[in-house]
């Protein structure tokens, strides 16, 4: 026990706390830019990622990642805080919260294995594609000198990692270019135009709405959608991070700890969120590992706004825009285009569609649950094709079955035979396929009792031993009886 | 002759190429053991994820890799063995060669062109700086 605390917290001390120092930096500008889209003050995107930061870092599943408020959760809750305010979004992150937690206790980490890689890669496409748009009103057509702004904020955070790795390119973006609006007393739009940074630490209350069904009513279905979103980030986060350090993590707990976090985070004023791909992978780069890194990311954060609060009002938006137009840049999957050449065509239309629903809507969950529909629709679709070829050999047809025997292909199953023969010899070869079910054997009945009637020899062969066992269960046709009947 | 010999591959025509001076060194002597080495860059992380069902089925993709080169090294009757690493490509072969204290470190030169080149940095440059064992680097 005292080993694993150990290994969790204080293996890796140094590099723990000088990247949760860069992961801290990298947080301000994102924890701001997705309050300003949910549509809340920045300080509810501050202190949300600095309780669900602190929080997880003591209940979470997988030391070294990175949970704090994320733009998949922001776009989820913004007709939330358009129609019902702030408090609302509050009560929703406490309940987003409890439904975590019963996810995590029930084990749904496992349910989440079967949501296809097509719809995880529309997830993280769609994703990027909306923190994009949602940055569009914030430079479309404001001014010249925005659209400069924001330029010069993309080529700084692409270039500069080329020659200096120590600092992080966007914070060298924020201070350079906000420094040089404040002395040349450039006229745009900033951070402080859009909320006002409370340099203070979040205290405990409990969100302003009327405890009844109607409230419960208003918050469940985003509740809902914030978990599962939530979580879905949070475990393809979690495999990501396994798979850089090499390491396993418990994804039940992890779905657990995100409950946790988020539950608390509600009564501390700050908005639901998860795990986060890019921070965890900026984290793990820069040597975090253990859970000092997430834990040293959230106080970093909160010092820094604590200290510099006034200072970080000043930055003027579209610095913002072009650090979070890097954000949707990393998040797409640039490989997905490559992946709509090689993968089969269905896989492609469950992507497409993942993320024409994503976009159209503006809701992650709708285009997952459409996503794994459809995908599902297809594999049923796939899977109860049965093919029979048939092939003459030595006066005998042979007719060889290649695919899955179950209640859904037993239509085409029995389609392929022509039942119009007489006095012939019939080879029916299984060795291709699997017999699964009940109506899988009486399809199999049903052609060799048909071929009996008009006098055929009928022979089964190659069936494997799960099929075998099956047949010769049920099947009615070796059954000397039913062969008497049928002559 | 070098006996604990480092094969730094990725699959590409390079580390084939690699391949094949490795094998005429390590033949020399019949002690010498050849570790292939493929590094899981950090930046594909996210996409290899992405794109494999399982973690199974990602740690085949990245052996299958290798295939051509191990192909190689067993048909020339070769001990070696494979690692896979993960980290940032450069920085991680280093570390494993000065660690492991490696006698020699075989690289090929890199498959980008020279825009690329500029702007990512070449990684068997990079590796010859800061490896303290001789590096042969293949073209």
């Amino acid at each position: 026990m005292l080993e694993k605390i150990r290994l969790n917290w204080f293996s890796n001390v140094r590099a723990d706390i000088l990247a949760g120092i860069v992961v801290a930096l990298a947080l301000i500008p994102e924890a701001i830019a997705f309050s300003i889209i949910a549509g809340v003050n920045p300080m509810v995107g501050l202190y949300a990622s600095f309780s669900i930061a602190v929080i997880i870092a003591f209940v979470g599943g997988r030391p070294g990642m990175i949970s704090a408020a994320t733009g998949a959760m922001a776009l989820l809750m913004v007709p939330l805080v358009k129609d019902h305010g702030i408090e609302y979004l509050l009560a929703a992150t406490i309940l987003t919260g409890i439904i975590q937690i019963i996810f995590g206790v029930f084990k749904v980490a496992k349910v989440m294995k079967f949501i296809p890689r097509a719809v995880m890669i529309g997830f993280v496409n769609a994703l990027a594609i909306l923190i994009f748009m949602a940055q569009v009103p914030h430079f479309l057509g404001i001014s010249t000198i925005t659209y400069v702004f924001v330029g010069v904020t993309l080529l700084i955070v692409y270039i500069l990692p080329r020659f200096l790795k120590s600092i992080p390119a966007p914070l060298i973006a924020i201070v350079a270019l906000t420094a040089l609006a404040l002395f040349a007393d450039i006229e745009m739009r900033t951070v402080g135009d859009l909320g006002t940074i409370t340099q203070s630490l979040p205290s405990f209350f409990i969100p302003n709405v009327p405890f009844s069904f109607e409230t419960l009513m208003i918050i469940f279905p985003y509740s809902i959608a914030l978990a599962i979103v939530g979580l879905l980030e949070t475990l393809l986060t979690a495999t990501i991070v396994d798979d850089m350090t090499g390491t396993e993590s418990n994804k039940n707990k992890e779905s657990r700890g995100q409950g946790i976090a988020n539950f608390i985070n509600g009564f501390f004023g700050g908005m639901a969120g998860c795990a986060m791909i890019g921070q965890s992978v900026i984290n793990v780069k820069s040597g975090g590992r253990g859970r000092l890194s997430t834990l040293t990311a959230g106080l970093f954060l909160m010092f820094l706004i604590i200290v510099l609060g006034e200072l970080v009002v000043q930055i003027p938006m579209p610095v913002l825009v072009g650090i979070m137009i890097m954000v949707s840049i990393g998040t797409f999957d640039w490989s997905s285009f490559t992946y709509l050449k090689k993968a089969p065509l269905t896989d492609s239309i469950v992507m497409v569609t993942t993320v024409l629903i994503v976009v159209f809507t503006h809701d992650l969950s709708k285009g997952v649950i459409a996503g794994v529909i459809l995908s599902a629709i297809f594999f049923v679709a796939k899977i109860s094709q049965v093919t029979v070829t048939k092939t003459v050999m030595n006066e005998a047809s042979h007719f060889k079955v290649e695919g899955q025997l179950f209640f859904a292909s037993v239509e085409s199953f029995l389609e392929a035979f022509d039942f119009s023969v007489r006095d012939e010899k019939i080879i029916i070869d299984f060795s291709t396929t699997h017999v699964w079910d009940d109506s899988g054997v009486g399809a199999i009945d049903k052609v060799v009792l048909k071929y009996y009637e008009n006098k055929n020899e009928v022979k089964i062969v190659g069936l494997n031993a799960t099929s075998q066992q099956l047949v010769d269960k049920l099947a009615i046709y070796n059954n000397d009886n039913a062969k008497m009947s049928a002559h | 002759m070098y006996k604990k010999i480092l094969l730094a591959a990725d699959g590409s025509d390079h580390s084939i190429r690699a391949t094949s001076e490795v094998i005429k060194i390590a033949s020399m002597n019949e002690t010498s053991i050849v570790t292939v080495v493929l590094v899981a860059d950090y930046s594909q992380a996210k996409s290899d994820v992405l794109h494999s069902g399982s973690s199974v089925e990602l740690d085949m993709k990245r052996r299958r890799k290798l295939m051509p080169v191990e192909e190689l090294l067993r048909a020339a009757n070769i001990n070696y063995r494979v690692e896979i690493l993960h980290g940032v490509p450069g920085p991680s072969i280093v570390e494993f060669a000065n660690k492991q204290n490696y006698e020699l470190l075989v690289i090929g030169s890199r498959g980008l062109n020279s825009l690329q080149e500029m702007v990512l940095g070449s990684v068997s440059h990079k590796v010859v700086k800061r490896a303290e064992c001789p590096v042969m680097i293949v073209k």
